[in-house]
């Protein structure tokens, strides 16, 4: 490549590495920002300044206590905080429990009308929550769960896309080692067990931060089957917050934030595998 | 109960065992999905009360329905424009970062970042980004520019396509990577000493190569679209400027007003469009093995 060609290139790649970073990176010093400051750059927000925003790349002087004030003082925050972990940590435990030992089976029994269901499996994970809205509305009602977190957990746990990532890395576990354990007398839930668990653990793994995204980042969901506040998680109440309470506004974001970001950093691996496995068929 | 398994030909008992590793799972979607789907099926043919039989009214009453259109059309241009940007780019991006390792893959991962940031944690920096007085307007500004009215004009369109970009850019060059490094290393080798150039590569190796993953990823943009409404919703709550109203909006709206009849008929029409992109989708994927 020409040597201009190679520069040109450079620029280009890392103003959109700004682009991707920069909101992140406001959220992120925001939180830790004085609501005077914040106030001070974005008076024009506000409404009662002239000309436009503007941002501090690193804030003049770094504080906790808008963050100190969103964990002590605001005890709206916490209840939504627990209520945002108690729907991701069941529908993490819901799907361990059944979606586990449904793919297992998916990718390695001979089961009759396995095509079948798997086809089944993808049209649902394809399914944008428009279409399955009204849906899941007629039963959770029906059961009665409507307006309690149930109705927010129970659907998540029976959604499909785990099931079909992980039955694509269970197919990875080479059958000559079931047929050794087969040929050992040993029965098939412990093959499972002790076989299939193990050696599919990095697909669990990377199943387990999907779902934790998503049910941590659930907007539609909530909104369409809670109407008590006191249910909601998270996602609903930040965009309550005022502009008035900036300070706080940005805290609480922030906290919201730190989980996603900290599995993030840590399990990426796993991640860029389970996103992979999620782009094909077989 | 043990006695019974016993008595049962083997053949029987382990298709047995086999099932009880399906069935907790496949019982539960089916109750939450399949059975409740064919109940709306049958409610979009029923009047909202009482459940008389009214035919095709439902539909004809969605079809009519002005709010509907507008939804249906501004999804469908959402969808026109940013698929096949979201593709263009992030092919570059992936190809670009795939050549340059080390440096390539940590890039990568920052590409990846905001599918991980939850859209409600962002929402109060979308609020200062895009305000008519925010931090891209003044940016616009001191570059020479003009500034634009996001909120308030159809600008709010483009502000939702920046939003489905930077959240999905990542996701989808992850997508592209996983494709790239399927094809043989030979294939480029061997073309190098057939003299071919990068840009020669690229068309008749790279691309074609890449045929099956480019199907899957735009079915996958697609249904990821539908997801945009969090954004929207976030920066301008249930009624936002015409040009972001979606499809959800609506289903939002008329589920407020129990309209059951229109949404039941509404979500029919809407899964039967899905139900056509899986097709596409399928054949793709069949096509690829």
């Amino acid at each position: 490549m020409k040597k201009r060609n190679k520069v040109l290139l450079g620029a280009l790649l890392l103003m959109l590495t700004f682009c991707i970073c920069f909101p992140i990176w406001v959220a992120v010093t925001g939180a830790f920002s004085s609501q005077w400051e914040l106030e001070q750059n974005l008076a024009p927000v506000f409404g009662s300044g002239e000309g436009s925003a503007d941002w501090s790349w690193l804030p003049a002087a770094p504080t906790l206590k808008s963050l100190v004030e969103v964990l002590l003082d605001s005890p709206g925050f916490f209840v939504m905080f627990w209520n945002s972990v108690l729907i991701s940590v069941c529908i993490l435990a819901g799907q361990l429990l059944v979606d586990v030992a449904a793919a297992w089976a998916l990718a390695q029994f001979p089961l009759r009308g396995k095509g079948l269901i798997l086809n089944f499996y993808i049209v649902l994970m394809l399914m944008p929550f428009q279409v399955l809205m009204f849906p899941q509305y007629l039963v959770l009602k029906d059961l009665h769960l409507l307006d309690t977190l149930g109705a927010v957990i129970l659907p998540a746990v029976f959604s499909t896309l785990p099931v079909f990532i992980l039955h694509r890395f269970f197919k990875a576990v080479p059958p000559e080692i079931l047929e050794a354990a087969r040929l050992d007398g040993a029965g098939e839930l412990r093959i499972f067990w002790q076989i299939g668990i193990p050696m599919g653990a990095p697909g669990i793994l990377s199943v387990c931060i999907l779902t934790f995204l998503d049910s941590w980042n659930m907007i539609e969901q909530p909104m369409t089957y809670l109407k008590t506040r006191s249910l909601w998680p998270l996602s609903l109440f930040l965009p309550e917050i005022g502009m008035e309470e900036m300070g706080v506004g940005f805290a609480a974001a922030f906290l919201m934030l730190v989980p996603a970001l900290l599995l993030f950093l840590g399990c990426q691996e796993q991640l860029e595998q389970g996103i992979a496995m999620s782009g094909g068929k077989d | 109960m043990k006695k019974k398994i016993r008595r049962l030909p083997p053949g029987a008992r382990q298709s047995l065992v086999y099932w009880a590793f399906v069935l907790p799972n496949l019982v539960g979607v089916l109750y939450f999905s399949l059975l409740p789907m064919v109940q709306v099926l049958l409610r979009s043919f029923q009047s909202a009360i009482g459940g008389r039989w009214v035919g095709v009214q439902n539909y004809a009453a969605v079809l009519h329905n002005t709010a509907f259109q507008r939804a249906v059309s501004n999804t469908g241009q959402f969808i026109a424009v940013c698929i096949p940007l979201l593709l263009a780019v992030s092919l570059a991006l992936a190809v670009l970062l795939y050549a340059i390792p080390g440096v390539g893959g940590a890039l990568r991962s920052v590409f990846l970042m905001p599918m991980a940031v939850p859209a409600a944690s962002v929402v109060l920096v979308w609020k200062v980004l895009f305000h008519g007085h925010g931090l891209i307007n003044g940016a616009l500004l001191g570059a020479g520019g003009t500034g634009i009215d996001w909120m308030g004009s159809n600008a709010a369109f483009w502000m939702l396509v920046i939003s489905y970009l930077w959240k999905n850019l990542g996701y989808t060059m992850i997508l592209w990577t996983a494709g790239l490094s399927a094809i043989p290393e030979g294939i480029y080798e061997a073309a190098q000493v057939d003299g071919a150039g990068r840009w020669q590569t690229f068309l008749h190796i790279t691309l074609p190569s890449l045929r099956g993953t480019a199907f899957t990823i735009t079915v996958m943009s697609l249904l990821n679209s539908f997801k945009v409404f969090r954004e929207a919703w976030l920066v301008a709550g249930d009624y936002p400027h015409e040009s972001m109203y979606l499809l959800q909006h609506l289903y939002n709206n008329w589920f407020r007003e129990l309209d059951f009849d229109k949404i039941a008929a509404a979500s029919v029409m809407t899964s039967g469009v899905v139900f056509l992109l899986i097709g596409i989708l399928q054949k793709a994927w069949d096509g690829e093995a």
